[in-house]
């Protein structure tokens, strides 16, 4: 029934009125002095060096896409643990069949370097280190 | 009201207050415990035992000053210690703490949503944690932050893939989504700490990683990026960050002793013939124990393990564990298709 789930809205609902209760209390009764620095980023005690929104490694990206591609494939493992049992050697072999291609994806993704995030350089190729 | 409102109304109540006072509780345990490791003393000034220097924490919190950085995101900026509290404060909702009882005449299951869908439910809300670090670390604009939430957001998706895996292997014996179901599997049989270690030890290093906490503590290595998501947060809303992640700690531990060790129940011992409300009280306290004991792993391995280097880590969670998490999978699925589990 939806009506079982409403704990979950209920839960939602005071967690998000704790936050904004602490954040506003806290902002209600702290000092504010404020200062020019003080709102300024942060960098280790000098003047700001370069911006944040720099260039990423690619291999973050990489790392997403594969967590997409294979929580998908997990998924599809879930309703096949209710039944396990019933479905017997069968559905064990077909199940088995599935779990071969995800496999096969991962040893290809793993000979293609997709999950390697070391640079080229920590991992001993293309040159020294400077 | 209906007696089901007031049983759910109650049980929330009960699991509110566990979890709220988990925060303060475990910063007086983080710097009790290290204290005694290392043969000092650690704070015992306030209260007996220091046991209130989590309440003298909070009142320093509270009277901090708050302010946002000039460049950041303000919206987002307060959007990321209010959306760290919410996987921990939902996730609770599917974990039993006992069985069936009794209660003033009416019957109710020691769980705030018994529901079939449990696991899903609680892996669904649990994942909505990265995104508080994620719009931490962008709304910050720092590159500390963002390199600290760009990295802790790697890291958790790495490990839900080797957790998730090991999730499904506990689930397939009993045969059930439902945690409470788990629980009577375990009751009825072994606990699975026995029968699937290596899903166990999967799922344990995999919690260390999603909780963020040292040995895999890289997105707020302090050694490299100041202070990672957190570093231009302060005051309470930084110790929202830290709320969320010692409740996070504890739902997450309590997902594991459900699985793995019996959760609310002790083996060899039936509790059955009680009346509803003891036995209410010793589940709820069996579970509370076992969840602590994993609390004191939680501390006691960050403070014997040195941190990580980034990409080993990467390589422990893609190359370590979702192989051995695979490999637990085929060979439980296989003995219960034998019929031995």
């Amino acid at each position: 029934m939806p009506g079982d789930y409403l704990p979950i809205l209920l839960s939602l609902g005071i967690a998000i009125a704790l936050g904004a209760g602490l954040i506003w209390f806290s902002w209600a009764s702290g000092l504010k002095t404020g200062g020019r620095v003080k709102y300024s980023t942060y960098e280790s005690g000098v003047p700001l060096l370069d911006r944040s929104r720099k260039r990423l490694s690619i291999a973050f990206f990489l790392i997403a896409i594969d967590f997409v591609v294979f929580d998908v494939e997990a998924a599809f493992l879930y309703p096949w643990t209710l039944h396990v049992r019933e479905g017997g050697w069968p559905l064990f072999w077909a199940v088995m069949v599935f779990v071969l291609l995800i496999v096969a994806g991962y040893a290809y993704v793993w000979r293609k370097g997709g999950l390697e995030v070391a640079t080229r350089v920590a991992r001993g190729i293309g040159g020294t280190p400077r | 009201m209906s007696p089901e409102t007031v049983a759910t109304l109650a049980k929330i109540g009960v699991w509110l207050t566990a979890l709220l006072s988990v925060a303060p509780a475990m910063l007086w345990f983080e710097r009790r415990i290290p204290a005694f490791m290392q043969d000092r003393l650690g704070p015992n000034r306030v209260g007996p035992l220091g046991l209130l220097q989590g309440i003298a924490d909070a009142v320093k919190f509270i009277f901090k000053e708050e302010f946002t950085p000039a460049n950041a995101d303000r919206p987002l900026f307060l959007l990321a210690p209010v959306l760290a509290l919410i996987p921990a404060l939902t996730t609770y909702l599917v974990i039993p703490f006992g069985p069936e009882v009794v209660i003033g005449g009416h019957s109710t299951k020691l769980v705030v949503i018994d529901s079939d869908s449990g696991v899903l439910l609680f892996l669904a809300l649990a994942s909505l944690g990265v995104y508080s670090l994620v719009l931490a670390g962008y709304s910050s604009n720092n590159k500390y932050s963002l390199m600290g939430s760009i990295r802790a957001s790697a890291q958790m998706v790495s490990y839900e893939l080797a957790l998730t895996t090991a999730v499904v292997c506990a689930l397939i014996p009993a045969g059930t989504l439902n945690l409470a179901e788990v629980v009577d599997y375990q009751r009825a049989h072994l606990w699975q700490a026995i029968s699937q270690p290596i899903g166990m030890l999967v799922f344990l290093v995999a919690a260390f990683a999603e909780t963020n906490r040292l040995p895999f503590d890289l997105p707020e290595a302090e050694s490299e990026l100041v202070a990672g998501y957190l570093t231009e947060y302060g005051g309470l809303r930084w110790a929202m960050f830290f709320m969320g992640e010692y409740m996070s700690m504890t739902t997450l531990s309590a997902l594991f002793v459900t699985l793995y060790f019996g959760g609310w129940s002790l083996p060899f011992v039936d509790f059955s013939g009680l009346s509803g409300l003891v036995q209410a009280l010793i589940g709820f306290t069996v579970l509370a124990a076992k969840i602590a004991a994993m609390l004191f792993l939680f501390v006691w391995v960050r403070w014997t393990f040195p941190r990580f280097r980034y990409d080993q880590l990467m390589r422990l969670g893609w190359k370590a564990l979702l192989p051995l998490a695979v490999l637990q999978l085929v060979a439980t699925a296989a003995l219960t298709v034998g019929g031995v589990l």
